[in-house]
């Protein structure tokens, strides 16, 4: 267990590294952000002097070595707009992010678990259709898309909820809804495939053998295997929340990771992005460890090595 | 049906409907089993051995598969009339089953006692430490060493011998008067093979209930059962008393079958085999299904499919030669 552990620690740090590499030369691509920074009456010289503040002067490689060796000791370099070291900056919106991702998480399953069992259990028929529909029907509308019609029905004409900002329980319904909406297709096809496949099992028919109710055999024995597919993907199904959040938080205003990012890459606040990029690439990271460990003890089969 | 019969089985047929057309897996199965008797369903595989035990349990696979007609009499009620939640009253209680492979019978993800007391619990209401003790009593029944340890334990953690004892002690924890066992030993290692038929033929004793044993081994007819029938392309094609059967098997199916089974002495080191294949159960013939791989064929198995004569007592097969 402590050597898959590590294990799996050290294939992460690899990772690391070409996520940092790539947002790094990604983001020289995008050009010299000096010229977006200064006034449009700066002079050369005060062209000059930022460019030095800012460590630009060196060739990309000299950046890119200064870039990884701090890193590596936990610097991601300054927020050029915020004025604050960006990782200090990451962290600061980060409890606003994870506050939404669970309740999004749980909708998104509470809502796309049973619609994937009655689905299963209604096969080809128009119930299966229907429930296929509704799953659908969250991937096919973009969350900016939802994020603005839910505003425009609930706070600008009901009345009943808040547009954006964070605040009370009330302040979380819409946000939630909008970055839960497009995982509710995934868990329901997950568990009606997986389902289909548990409910033809021997162990199934001994379930009904020993005279168990339909609702036990299909809610207890049955879901119980169709959800360890799940659990697997549980991973890059918040790896999709983290992402996901960037266009949500940005139409809520919410002041979490997401919204981060965007502001990230509008100021072209480069440290502030890779340091971002860097960021949730761990957070995604820990997760999926997190889960494969999890998922030893959801399914007694499994033992890591 | 005379008094002491538990199980009636009366022009049972049980057809897949595909695209392709009909198949007739079950076609025309008539069988009595008695209080306390063992009876072996033999035949080759895709006979319909094991649908013949699905559309008895109800169990059917989702979808194509359907009893078009024919009853079955339990203790005196025909259950292909019986509504799905009668059928789960009588499932467990009064008829239950033992499937092939233990690897794939238990819940990977619940413990052996989690399984066990579900089970139990359909007979006895008790408290959890009463459901327990049930548990381990009904694991010592079939002979599982340190049941107290076991019923903590999740299948994978077990052999397959001991899975198939699981079974077994889960499909009679309900005292079940019929129990159907399909092919139980044929996942097993053949050591544990004997160990199993064993204990079942022990359980039986004690108990009292009636087992349809479904196998394609004459070996295992022999070491088991008390009156035998035979089953080929859908039908019940012989059927008598174990002895009665082997001394003098009347169908020439039985009879290959029974001339095909591997001898130790007296033979000239070949293994016998019947020539031909089954019928296609989607287009089969109006005749014997046998007809074609028979010796004895003539134009009237072809034209007409035989009736069921009398043999012997309590012996009969389906054979034109044996027509009066």
């Amino acid at each position: 267990m402590q050597r898959y552990i590590v294990h799996r620690l050290l294939q992460g740090l690899v990772l690391l590294f070409m996520v940092a590499t790539i947002v790094f030369f990604l983001g020289r691509l995008t050009g010299n952000p000096v010229d977006l920074m200064l006034p449009e009456e700066a002079t050369a010289e005060d062209r000059q002097a930022m460019i030095q503040a800012l460590g630009l002067d060196g060739s990309v490689y000299e950046q890119f070595v200064i870039f990884i060796t701090n890193a590596f000791r936990g610097d991601l370099g300054m927020s050029i707009r915020m004025r604050q070291p960006a990782v200090d900056a990451f962290f600061d919106r980060l409890p606003n992010t994870l506050a939404i991702i669970p309740w999004a998480l749980l909708m998104a399953m509470a809502i796309g678990i049973p619609l994937g069992v009655v689905a299963a259990l209604n096969r080809g028929n128009f119930i299966d259709r229907l429930a296929g529909g509704i799953g659908v029907l969250g991937i096919a509308m973009p969350s900016f898309w939802l994020g603005i019609i839910l505003i425009f029905v609930f706070s600008v004409e009901l009345g009943w909820l808040p547009s954006g900002r964070m605040g009370g329980p009330e302040h979380y319904v819409l946000p939630v809804i909008t970055l839960g909406a497009f995982l509710v297709a995934g868990f329901m096809r997950l568990i009606r495939s997986s389902m289909l496949e548990v409910m033809e099992s021997e162990f199934v028919k001994l379930a009904r053998i020993k005279g168990l109710s339909e609702w036990v055999v299909i809610w207890k024995h049955c879901l119980r295997n169709a959800l360890i597919p799940v659990l697997t993907l549980w991973g890059v199904f918040v790896g999709n929340l983290i992402t996901g959040a960037i266009v949500t938080e940005t139409v809520f205003a919410w002041p979490g990771v997401g919204r981060l990012t965007y502001e990230a890459v509008i100021y072209r606040d480069f440290p502030l992005l890779q340091a971002v990029i860097i960021l949730k690439a761990i957070l995604i990271l820990s997760i999926n460890l997190l889960v494969d460990i999890l998922y030893a003890y959801v399914d007694p089969r499994i033992r890591l090595s | 049906m005379t008094a002491d019969t538990i199980l009636e089985v009366r022009g049972l047929r049980t057809y897949f409907f595909l695209r392709r057309g009909v198949l007739k897996a079950v076609d025309g199965v008539s069988f009595s089993l008695r209080k306390g008797e063992v009876l072996g369903l033999v035949g080759e595989s895709g006979c319909g051995k094991s649908l013949t035990a699905l559309s008895v349990m109800r169990l059917l696979p989702k979808g194509s598969a359907r009893t078009v007609e024919g009853q079955v009499v339990l203790d005196g009620e025909d259950i292909l009339t019986k509504s799905l939640n009668e059928m789960r009253t009588v499932r467990g209680r009064k008829i239950s089953m033992v499937l092939q492979d233990p690897q794939t019978s238990l819940n990977p993800v619940f413990t052996i006692g989690n399984q066990l007391r579900e089970a139990i619990v359909r007979r006895f209401k008790g408290s959890r430490a009463e459901l327990d003790r049930e548990s381990i009593q009904a694991l010592r029944h079939v002979e599982i060493a340190a049941p107290e340890q076991r019923i903590g334990q999740f299948p994978h953690q077990m052999s397959g011998g001991m899975k198939q004892r699981v079974v077994g002690a889960i499909a009679i924890s309900g005292k079940p008067e019929v129990l159907i066992a399909d092919e139980p030993t044929t996942a097993l290692d053949v050591t544990i093979q004997l160990q199993y038929l064993k204990l079942l033929k022990r359980l039986q004793r004690e108990t009292g209930m009636a087992i349809l044993f479904i196998t394609h081994d004459f070996g295992v007819v022999a070491r088991m059962c008390d009156r035998v029938a035979v089953m080929y392309a859908g039908r019940i094609v012989e059927c008598g008393p174990v002895r009665q059967v082997f001394d003098n098997p009347s169908h020439p199916y039985t009879q290959a079958l029974i001339a095909s089974v591997p001898k130790m002495e007296g033979t000239d080191g070949r293994l016998r085999t019947i020539e031909g294949q089954p019928p296609s159960l989607m287009n089969l013939p109006v005749g014997c299904r046998f007809a074609d791989r028979c010796a004895f064929a003539d134009e009237r198995c072809r034209e007409a499919y035989p009736g069921t004569y009398q043999v012997g007592a309590d012996h009969t097969a389906d054979c034109w030669r044996l027509a009066p």
